[in-house]
């Protein structure tokens, strides 16, 4: 295929720490496939070179914590035929949006020798608040394999595979032995949606729900058995309130078991 | 086989480990329980040594332990997080594949070789969940070929239960805990304080060939009591019972029972419950393409009821809600798969009751139902709400 036939990537960073954008080079065995196919017109973490646009595909990670950013993320949807937002600070705020439930002037008065200096948003929030959003990959960070089916089922005008279910499918499909059930280990498995191929109870530990909610999520009945296990609400409280803790149902969960005022 | 009597043995706990190793050597491969992650899961194992020798499991809904018995029993456990489905309806498998060539595309020859699989022991309500697949997936018009190669050359030990678990119903459903048809082999294994033995009986022909080749004595009347006994029991010691009479005429004309709201609450949607059941068969089919589209692949892989999206067709989803999603489960088990099936697609096994993380007892909702039939449906919802 000649280059100038191919889809033209581009790769946006608003508040992040850049972790999903390099799941895209850590593609390692695709990564030359994938430059045989796209050509990236806009991916300031591994090129210099800047195409102008408009683009036809747009990854866009992190969040919208300030007002220029608020402003750019309009430039970047009226630039791109497809926007895709990746992982936790993209699709509902990222760890950054535990600031939504607290002061933020606060923090900056403890964090920074000069707050005077800082111009931030009072809340962090989804790209999808802001413009709308064609697709979404979920995480924190993003599955390499979730991006690379997405781009390819972009590439070649399908729908991609991306599943809204429960982790404990695919814990159940690689035939990992229940966490929860067999070893009393707490896991947000049952309510958070699947995509990072279970790693977490493959390594013998409880799921702590970085792809966000499943589509129907039943935080409350997962409470209750975690609080029947001898867990602590705070600690419910902690693990709702984490990388989703902007996500409208792990946020409300969240907020059901305690102030993170008190923190 | 006729005559069935006498094709009854006993074979020592020493001339056992000979057995499986003469399974090997006539080029079977052996899947079995072993101790893996404090469970007793099903995998590829090599032989006798690597069973759960002195293992138990204790269940109740929601919870599994494996424990340590004091002696070196091979058997003395029930069911656990696997079943054979794993093997014969693989959790995911490539349909076909097909690479783009200039004036179309070309499906690539598949692979079709099969592993000669042996069994060993497949619990009495197992045999039956195998045999309730056979129908769903080889019985009708459209035989699933993948299954139907695998099932063909396996060779099935069976184990007789001489113990039951917490959630184990087999009596109810009429399937345990003694297997009378459907093995190669099924063995009953005896362990005190004198002796450590299996009473084997044959099957079939294969089987019977088979055991031909390992040291063994003709079972006495006393050691084919002894087998009976301990399997009777086994009966007398059932964990969960489910009352079955009129079953399917108690659900059907429960629909919009409150129940059903009740466990919704409860439920989390997880899917648990069907990953593990050895009779559900519902599968996805989803196609891939490589980056540069010239390669494409169809993977059927395990869905289930209590996925949002299994439910889609044109233009929505039809079962939106968790109660629509477990009645649609728990009355398809027990009600419409006699009508759909010929027989219950419920084997009473306690596998969805032991590893549900919310501990959902399908016995418990079923009598929750019969114990108030009828009852607080007159404010006629919606089906599917
Ligand atoms: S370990 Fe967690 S993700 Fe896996 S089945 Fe159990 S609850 Fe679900
Ligand atoms: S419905 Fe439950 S008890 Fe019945 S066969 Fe399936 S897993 Fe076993
Ligand atoms: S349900 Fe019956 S046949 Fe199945 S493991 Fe329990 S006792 Fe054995
Ligand atoms: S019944 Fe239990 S295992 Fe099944 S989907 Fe509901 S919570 Fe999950």
């Amino acid at each position: 295929m000649g280059d100038h036939q191919c889809p033209k990537l581009a790769v946006w960073k608003f508040a992040s720490c850049d972790g999903c954008q390099l799941s895209l080079l850590d593609c390692e065995d695709e990564l030359l496939a994938l430059a045989g196919e796209v050509s990236i017109a806009h991916f300031p973490e591994a090129s210099r070179a800047m195409a102008p646009p408009p683009y036809d595909l747009s990854l866009v990670e992190g969040s919208i914590t300030t007002a220029r950013d608020a402003e750019r993320i309009h430039e970047v949807r009226k630039h791109s035929k497809t926007l895709v937002t990746i992982g936790a600070c993209a699709t509902a705020g990222g760890i950054q949006a535990l600031r939504n439930y607290r002061d933020v002037k606060e923090f900056t008065s403890i964090v920074y020798a000069r707050p005077d200096y800082i111009d931030t948003l009072a809340t962090s929030t989804a790209i999808a608040d802001h413009v709308p959003v064609d697709m979404e990959l979920r995480g924190c960070p993003i599955d390499k394999h979730q991006l690379l089916e997405l781009i390819s089922a972009v590439i070649n005008g399908r729908q991609p595979n991306i599943a809204t279910h429960s982790v404990c499918v695919e814990c159940k499909l690689r035939g990992t032995v229940c966490v929860m059930v067999a070893h009393g280990q707490p896991c947000l498995g049952p309510v958070t949606q699947a995509g990072c191929g279970a790693i977490c109870p493959g390594c013998d530990r409880g799921c702590y729900g970085c792809f966000g909610p499943q589509d129907t999520p039943n935080t409350d009945s997962l409470g209750k058995v975690w609080l029947q296990a001898d867990r602590q609400p705070d600690e419910l409280r902690r693990v709702f309130h984490n990388f989703n803790a902007a996500a409208e149902p792990f946020s409300e969960a969240g907020s059901k078991y305690g102030q993170d005022d008190h923190s | 086989m006729q005559d069935r009597a006498n094709h009854r043995f006993v074979v020592t706990r020493h001339d056992f480990s000979m057995l499986l190793a003469t399974l090997r050597e006539r080029g079977y491969l052996l899947l079995g329980p072993t101790l893996r992650d404090q469970a007793i899961v099903y995998d590829e194992i090599n032989g006798a040594e690597d069973l759960p020798a002195g293992w138990t499991d204790e269940q109740e809904a929601g919870q599994y332990k494996v424990k340590r018995r004091d002696d070196n029993a091979l058997f003395a456990y029930n069911v656990g997080p696997h079943s054979w489905k794993k093997f014969l309806q693989l959790p995911s498998l490539t349909l076909w594949k097909a690479q783009k060539t200039d004036n179309g595309f070309k499906v690539e020859e598949r692979d079709e070789a099969t592993p000669r699989m042996a069994f060993i022991g497949v619990r009495p309500c197992e045999l039956r969940a195998i045999a309730v697949q056979d129908q769903v997936l080889t019985g009708g018009d459209h035989i699933d070929p993948d299954y139907a190669r695998r099932r063909k050359h396996a060779f099935i030990v069976t184990v007789q239960c001489t113990q039951a678990g917490n959630t184990c119903f087999c009596v109810s459903m009429g399937t345990g805990p003694r297997a009378e048809e459907g093995f190669d082999l099924a063995v009953t294994e005896i362990i005190d304080t004198h002796r450590h033995e299996f009473v084997i009986e044959a099957g079939t022909d294969t089987g019977a060939e088979i055991l031909a080749r390992v040291p063994h004595r003709s079972a006495s009347e006393a050691d084919w009591q002894n087998a009976q006994s301990a399997t009777q029991r086994t009966a007398e010691q059932m964990g969960r019972q489910i009352e079955t009479s009129g079953i399917r005429e108690l659900l059907y004309r429960n629909a919009e029972h409150p129940r059903w709201d009740e466990v919704a609450d409860r439920c989390l949607a997880c899917t648990n419950c069907t990953m593990v059941c050895p009779t559900c068969f519902c599968t996805a089919v989803e196609d891939v393409t490589d980056l540069a589209g010239q390669t494409a692949e169809r993977i059927q892989r395990w869905d289930s009821c209590f996925n949002s999206r299994y439910s889609y067709i044109h233009g929505g989803i039809v079962r939106p809600s968790t109660r629509s999603r477990y009645r649609q489960w728990l009355t398809h088990k027990l009600a419409y798969w006699h009508d759909q099936f010929g027989s219950s697609g419920c084997v009473g096994c306690g596998r969805c009751i032991s590893w549900c993380p919310a501990g959902i007892d399908i016995t418990e909702e079923v009598a929750a139902i019969r114990a108030n039939d009828g009852g607080g449906m007159e404010q006629g919802r919606k089906t599917n709400e």
